[in-house]
């Protein structure tokens, strides 16, 4: 591998949804140099590759921002962020308005006004919503897209970030990015547990599987504040496809239902944890399987559906076709996913003020791997990324520059020639991947213990994860691919670690499935009303609880 | 759950494999392309989107409950039509107009 230097003043790692919005803005607000590194290609890459079915956060008329935050709160049960909540809920509406500029389709009623889903949301046509965005992207001389080059680490002297390393899984260049400013939109984690179905269809999950969490562990790896890993994410989806459910749910008023045809979801409460949890305890109970009733839909209805699948989740769509279980006349299985680490759907990640700045100076994070703001969706992670953009400009104003050190540089060029040299390890990376989802899944409350785990299980889960990341000193890779991939397993590896310690500290039970202790099964606000935070220093997970309110 | 190419089909624009978000198409050594990690496919159908001839095909694993069928798209201008093969040859056809909004 060649090693290539670049300097800009803004880098951008991951060009998802936080990233390209970030880019656009710093673009448009500046004539500063800057650069995206997307693993993949901006075209359709991470979450919204397949295309999504509504905008989950918008301000509907005689609704306010203040509002839209005080949900999130409720659904997170306390522990989210006010002022993170309030500035992305007052941008949501401008980003929609944008997108539809860009030519986003949203439906409208005769008044010309677009047509809500509930509360909240809007519906779109959102299968093309990544191509808009990175058409956005190229229309603008000062950002450089660098495509397949997937970042490995971030650089940090005195907590302050200078630039970031990256494989160019294509062209095999090592490339050391100096940059002023950083911004982190690498999305979740997905893949630290074992999905639903481990087999052909391993990667059949809810989310995207190419977000591995590479965000969140460079971040911990250079000691940067995280919050609320132990408030993991669990999807409730069509069985199988794992398919989102709220097209059902909310766009043709589909109840939850066990297989005796009860209604349950009252029973457990509406919030986002409470209707898995409702799932997962009808099946314990032996009233599983559980559905979305949807028998009896007109055919109008249902041909709608038909093509609104396809516009977010073909595979629904050909199910229901292929195995002649049409929504009218079979009500949908659901199901819960494996956990997720995801900073847009509940509150776990990096640890940032208002302007999306991080605890490292010069690094700010946007969309999945920010945390504190829980229900960002699409355009809560536009808004973040346009915040942070701002944030950006203002820190580089100073006149800023960053420079990566030599030292720095070879010991990751010696890392890399490391796992590229020949050598014969007693695993493959896939095989250590496997064995971590199966540790995470056995005694870090996956799927297989009901989410549930215990103080003691964690301990067990952390030492067999310990070992695999000794384990995985010794992989080798034969290209820049395989690289790539030690390199996500590292991530994985580091990420659980974190999950674990978040898991263990917080002693209560304050969302089902997300955080289920059996040592500590009640709620207790008198003592956990607060953030759970750590920090990783000296091989140690340091656990700082903050109050909530009190950024 | 997966895709497959067709050889026959593909011409060789590799357009499949840029837009493929987990990277996991390449280009055989006569240009054409192929999936390179099977067991890795989201299910995204991101490549279908954009092939331009029609060569890539989705279908659902056996372990998600699938039947055999094959899924694959064909553009006319703003018209999105998805077909579905079944085994025994059957074909169903839904047309998708790209500037309408999904209604629920
Ligand atoms: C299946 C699914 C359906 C959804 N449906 C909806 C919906 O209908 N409505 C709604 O409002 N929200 C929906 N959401 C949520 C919403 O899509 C996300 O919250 C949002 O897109 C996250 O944006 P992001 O920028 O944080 O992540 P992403 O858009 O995923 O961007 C992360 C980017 O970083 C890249 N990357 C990752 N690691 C690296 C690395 N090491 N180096 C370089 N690049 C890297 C990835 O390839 C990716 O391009 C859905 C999410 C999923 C997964």
């Amino acid at each position: 591998m060649k090693t290539e230097i670049i300097k800009t003043d803004i880098l951008i790692i991951g060009g998802g949804t936080a990233g390209c919005y970030a880019a656009v803005t710093a673009a448009e607000n500046s004539d500063k140099k800057i650069l995206i590194c997307e693993k993949a290609h901006i075209r359709r890459s991470g979450c919204l590759a397949a295309g999504v079915n509504a905008l989950n956060a918008y301000i509907t008329e005689g609704r306010t921002p203040q509002d839209y935050a005080d949900y999130c709160k409720k659904d997170a049960a306390g522990i989210a962020r006010d002022d993170l909540l309030l500035t992305m809920s007052e941008r949501l509406n401008a980003v929609t308005e944008r997108l539809e500029k860009e030519g986003l389709v949203i439906l409208k009623d005769e008044n010309g006004k677009y047509v809500t889903r509930g509360n909240r949301n809007i519906k779109i046509n959102g299968e093309n919503i990544k191509p808009l965005l990175a058409g956005m992207v190229s229309k603008l001389p000062n950002i450089t897209v660098l495509n397949r080059v997937n970042i490995i680490d971030i650089s940090v002297t005195d907590n302050r970030v200078n630039g970031a390393f990256g494989i160019g899984i294509e062209n095999d260049v090592f490339y050391v990015i100096e940059a002023g400013a950083v911004l982190i939109a690498t999305g979740g984690a997905a893949g630290l547990y074992k999905p639903n179905n481990p087999g052909f269809s391993r990667h059949k999950m809810w989310y995207c599987p190419f977000n591995t969490g590479a965000g969140y562990a460079m971040g911990i790896r250079h000691g940067a504040e995280m919050t609320t890993f132990e408030m993991r994410f669990i999807a409730l989806r069509c069985k199988d496809t794992i398919a989102p459910t709220g097209t059902l749910a909310q766009g043709v008023g589909a109840k939850q239902i066990n297989a005796h045809g009860e209604v349950y979801e009252q029973k457990y409460g509406l919030t986002t944890s409470g209707r898995v949890y409702g799932t997962v305890a009808e099946n314990i109970a032996g009233r599983g399987p559980c559905y979305l009733q949807t028998k009896g839909i007109t055919h109008e209805r249902e041909q709608s559906l038909l093509k609104a699948y396809l516009n977010m989740a073909p595979s629904q769509t050909l199910k229901w076709l292929e195995s002649g279980t049409l929504p009218s006349e079979h009500n949908v299985e659901i199901e819960g996913t494996e956990p997720y680490i995801v900073g847009g759907h509940t509150a776990s990640g990096f640890w940032i003020d208002a302007d999306r700045a991080t605890t490292i100076k010069g690094l700010y994070a946007a969309g999945d791997v920010a945390g504190g703001a829980p229900q960002k969706y699409v355009t809560g992670a536009l808004a973040e990324g346009g915040i942070a953009a701002h944030s950006m400009l203002q820190y580089l104003a100073d006149g800023i520059s960053g420079t990566v050190s030599g030292d720095e540089i070879s010991q990751h060029e010696c890392e890399i020639t490391h796992f590229l040299s020949a050598g014969a390890p007693p695993y493959s990376t896939e095989q250590l991947e496997e064995a971590m989802q199966t540790v995470m899944d056995s005694y870090a409350g996956g799927i297989k213990t009901n989410y549930r785990f215990s103080g003691k299980s964690l301990d067990e889960a952390d030492r067999r994860i310990v070992q695999l990341q000794e384990l995985s000193d010794s992989l080798r890779a034969g290209d820049a691919q395989e690289l790539m991939y030690i390199y996500e397993l590292r991530e994985r590896l580091t990420v659980c670690r974190t999950v674990i310690a978040h898991l263990k500290a917080r002693h209560e039970t304050r969302w089902h499935c997300f955080a289920e202790n059996t040592d500590f099964p009640e709620r207790d606000d008198e003592h956990w009303n607060v953030f759970v935070n750590s920090r990783f220093e000296n091989g140690k997970t340091e656990i700082i609880l903050r109050r909530v309110n009190s950024p | 759950m997966s895709i497959e190419i067709d050889r026959q089909k593909c011409v060789g624009c590799g357009r499949c494999r840029d837009v493929c978000p987990g990277t996991l198409i390449a280009l055989d050594t006569e240009k054409r392309a192929y999936i390179k990690y099977p067991r890795d496919c989201w299910g995204c159908t991101s490549c279908i989107k954009e092939c331009p001839v029609c060569a890539i095909r989705f279908f659902l694993g056996a372990d998600m409950g699938g039947m055999g069928s094959r899924m694959y798209t064909e553009k006319h201008g703003d018209i999105l039509d998805w077909l579905i093969e079944k085994p025994d040859g059957g074909i169903v056809k839904i047309s998708v107009d790209t500037r309408e909004s999904n209604k629920y």
